[in-house]
């Protein structure tokens, strides 16, 4: 049988082209790779290579034909086995073309109903609360998984021989040794991909990085390499890592120093983001996201490192992802937030008590999967929203609060939802203009004051 | 207390010596040998993967393959040749966005590679990957890697997981002339040296990365020395010889199993076809890609040895024509294997659902 040479796309893009010139004629042997045509289309002339050897049977599309359709028969070739008479039984003539079925273009497709969000386990009564700091409760939540599991180890800048650039790995060398507590040299895309290539080929690691601002120099294997592999392999490649370090704004060190990237990770799918307040969450929900199968971006706060909170003593305090925490219930309006900012909101909760006003505090906790249900019934309740947020407004975590507020609680507001964050600048270096660019409790206890009293 | 000085060599017959002779170095390789049995299974793979992208090529002509499509041809003596000295099911492979090559050469089942590429249900990742995001774990591989040098910092994290486990595993890092210039590379190189790492970093130099000649864009242009400044060993060979390939990639696998860290070797191949399937091909001449065909072509370069050895040709076309089954069995398969179902837009998002 003769084989059919159709007209060629050469960009994903072409539809159609001219058949500019031939450069065999029928009875011509031509073998694979020879150049048979030149093809224009509205880009580039490119030239149309044979793929297999015989001999030129029927020209069907003269040269300089314009406007052939990619898929068009342009000649035929036959081959050594072919009967070179027989031209006549080719399969189908007619123009194949991709089924861009009409109704795949138009089908819409729900995303699946979020999970019904499993609650905190319940701490048994009469269990010790212990106090500690939030580095602690960091460093016990990597030790304990490690005790744990083998294939958990941690790597980043001076995590081991110098205990932590913030002390938050202080001790894991002693007790875990090199192999498992890694310091790196300062090259943070390098070995964030090691770290990747790690996890695909199925150990548990966790990435450290001495900032989050250093981590954009990591940014293409957190989002390129790991949040995408589950879902481009059709789910056979897991990565189940853990990039954590300290994220937003520390004290005087700066533009390139201060800022929050929650939002930028919040943004990719096959990512869970993590950004805790106090020192149980960051226990519990530290030890979800290195169990966790998926990659987890965990945000820490440097200057929440030293406060202490207190921490049921239990043996494995495990939280699940994806679920806030009303920090403080309240009927009059619902502040949300996450990281340091629950903290300014819990203290701004506090004075408006003294003016009547009852704040329901919300930590999100888990940013990615978001718990809007915890959000909605809370507007429900409150009927006005504010969210507080150590970082810039604009694309910001308050930004899709606002969405989610207004596409399924539109009926329950009576306050435009408001944003209280740090002011639209880079952050200053200068002390008195650093405060004035941070956010802090007045600037939330002003906002609520106001949208109260529309 | 800072080093001293390296003391200054007085013999100027020296200066010819590599920089370090005082540390140890990889043998030269030899040529593999001849013999039939090798060279047939050789031929055999390189021709399917000569065949499955000419193939490709062709349903990417027809619309039946969307977006970017690089195919491998010309530069199948790099992969087989490698590939054929590894322990599939203990060592890793991965590589860049040129994959269907290296897929093939693992042992997968080319008619879910080409159901991948026509992104299909039934494709290697369902249709949700494409061309350049094709994974086999079951097979060691890797990916397939859509970001230029990724799969370098990836490899060795992969070899990171060998040594850590003491599996007794490597891994092999596919990459070319173009990501070689990546920062990345270098923060790799590092690590898997200083860490002493067991991967083979292959640069596959098939002369252009895209349309910039390697002359254009790299200040050392004889990339197996890139190596050298952390101490990777660094090996040339003539990736167009497949015998050349498997001969240096025993050297190289001896010395990265042997615990001596990673190796470097420069694979100088030719890809004869435009970048991606939409390359206008400008910034080389036609005479200079049909030099190299007729010249150093690797699967006639086998052909002529295997005839030398009393191979018959009617042999070989009996052969060329089993693959020229397979390969259009294959298309088939993907042309005609439905597109994913709907529901399956938010499927493997996460492993968990939260």
């Amino acid at each position: 049988m003769a084989s059919e040479l159709k007209m060629p796309a050469l960009s994903p893009t072409m539809e159609e082209g001219t058949l500019s010139r031939w450069l065999v004629k029928e009875g011509d042997q031509v073998n694979s790779g020879d150049i048979i045509a030149e093809i224009e289309t509205d880009k580039a002339t490119m030239e149309f290579e044979a793929v297999d050897e015989g001999v030129m049977g029927p020209i069907l599309i003269e040269e300089g034909s314009d406007n052939v359709k990619v898929g068009t028969v342009i000649a035929l070739l036959i081959g050594e086995d072919d009967d070179p008479n027989d031209v006549s039984n080719n399969k189908n003539n007619e123009v194949v073309t991709q089924e861009n079925t009409p109704e795949a273009a138009t089908q819409t497709i729900e995303a699946p109903k979020s999970m019904e969000r499993a609650t905190d386990p319940s701490i048994p009564e009469g269990t010790a609360m212990k106090e500690i700091t939030i580095r602690e409760a960091l460093r016990d939540a990597m030790a304990e998984e490690m005790r744990k599991d083998e294939r958990v180890f941690v790597m980043g800048e001076e995590v081991a021989e110098y205990q932590g650039a913030y002390k938050v790995t202080q001790g894991l060398l002693d007790e875990f040794g090199d192999k498992r507590v890694i310091d790196t040299p300062i090259t943070e895309y390098g070995f964030a991909g090691i770290g990747t290539g790690a996890a695909m080929g199925g150990l548990r690691p966790v990435v450290e990085f001495m900032t989050f601002n250093f981590a954009m120099q990591a940014i293409d294997h957190i989002i390129n390499s790991a949040a995408k592999t589950n879902y481009m392999s059709g789910g056979q490649m897991r990565c189940p890592i853990v990039f954590r370090g300290p994220n937003g704004a520390a004290s005087r060190v700066g533009a390139q120093h201060s800022q929050n990237y929650t939002p930028w990770y919040a943004s990719v799918p096959g990512l869970i983001v993590i950004s805790p307040y106090d020192a149980a969450d960051a226990k519990g929900l530290l030890k979800a996201a290195i169990q966790s199968p998926d990659p987890v971006v965990f945000l820490e706060n440097e200057m929440l490192y030293g406060r202490s909170f207190e921490v049921p003593d239990l043996e494995d305090y495990t939280l699940p992802i994806g679920k806030a925490r009303i920090m403080r219930e309240g009927s009059d309006v619902t502040i949300i937030s996450y990281s340091i900012g629950v903290g300014l909101s819990l203290e701004a909760a506090d004075k408006l008590a003294e003016q009547g006003i009852e704040a329901e505090v919300i930590d999100l906790r888990t940013i990615r999967p978001l718990d809007k249900e915890t959000v909605l019934k809370s507007l429900a309740k409150t009927n006005n929203l504010v969210v507080a947020e150590e970082g810039w407004h604009i694309c910001s975590v308050g930004s899709e609060i606002i969405s989610i507020c207004m596409e399924e609680g539109f009926d329950d507001l009576d306050s435009p939802v408001t944003r209280v964050t740090n002011e639209n600048v880079p952050m200053p270096y200068a002390a008195n203009l650093e405060k004035l660019a941070m956010i802090n409790a007045d600037k939330i206890l002003d906002t609520v004051v106001r949208i109260l009293n529309r | 207390m800072a080093k001293s000085p390296a003391k200054k060599n007085s013999s100027s017959k020296k200066a010819a010596v590599p920089a370090t002779p005082n540390r140890e170095r990889p043998n030269t390789p030899e040529r593999f040998p001849l013999d039939k049995e090798s060279m047939m299974a050789f031929y055999r793979e390189m021709l399917l993967i000569r065949r499955f992208e000419e193939k490709a090529g062709q349903l990417y002509g027809l619309g039946l393959i969307g977006g970017f499509c690089h195919l491998y041809i010309g530069q199948e003596a790099v992969v087989v040749g490698l590939q054929s000295a590894i322990e599939p099911g203990k060592d890793s492979v991965i590589t860049g966005y040129r994959d269907h090559g290296h897929m093939l050469a693992c042992g997968i089942d080319p008619n879910i590679v080409m159901a991948e590429l026509t992104g299909r249900e039934a494709g290697i990742s369902r249709g949700k990957g494409g061309s350049m995001h094709m994974f086999s774990v079951e097979h060691g591989f890797y990916g397939g890697h859509g970001i230029v040098g990724a799969q370098v910092s990836l490899g060795a994290g992969l070899a990171f997981g060998h040594k850590y486990k003491e599996d007794g595993g490597i891994c092999l890092s596919y990459f070319g002339d173009g990501a070689a210039n990546q920062g990345q590379v270098y923060e790799s190189f590092n690590m898997a040296e200083l860490w002493k790492l067991p991967v083979i970093f292959v640069i596959e130099n098939n002369q252009y990365a895209m349309g910039t000649s390697v002359n254009r864009a790299s200040s050392e242009d004889q990339l197996y020395k890139r190596g050298e400044s952390f101490r990777i060993p660094g090996l040339q060979v003539d990736g167009m010889d497949v015998l050349a390939v498997r001969g240096a990639a025993e050297v190289a696998i001896d010395w990265v199993r042997s615990g001596k860290g990673p190796i470097l070797l420069e694979m100088k191949t030719y890809r004869y076809r435009g970048h991606s399937m939409s390359d206008p091909a400008k910034y080389r001449s036609r005479d200079e890609v049909q030099e190299v065909r007729e010249k150093s072509d690797p699967i006639e370069q086998a052909k002529t040895e295997l005839m030398s050895l009393g191979v018959k040709e009617e042999e070989l076309k009996a052969i060329d024509k089993e693959i020229r089954k397979i390969v259009s069995e294959s298309a088939d398969f993907a042309e005609t294997s439905p597109e994913p179902d709907a529901k399956e837009l938010y499927t493997d998002i996460t492993v968990e659902q939260y």
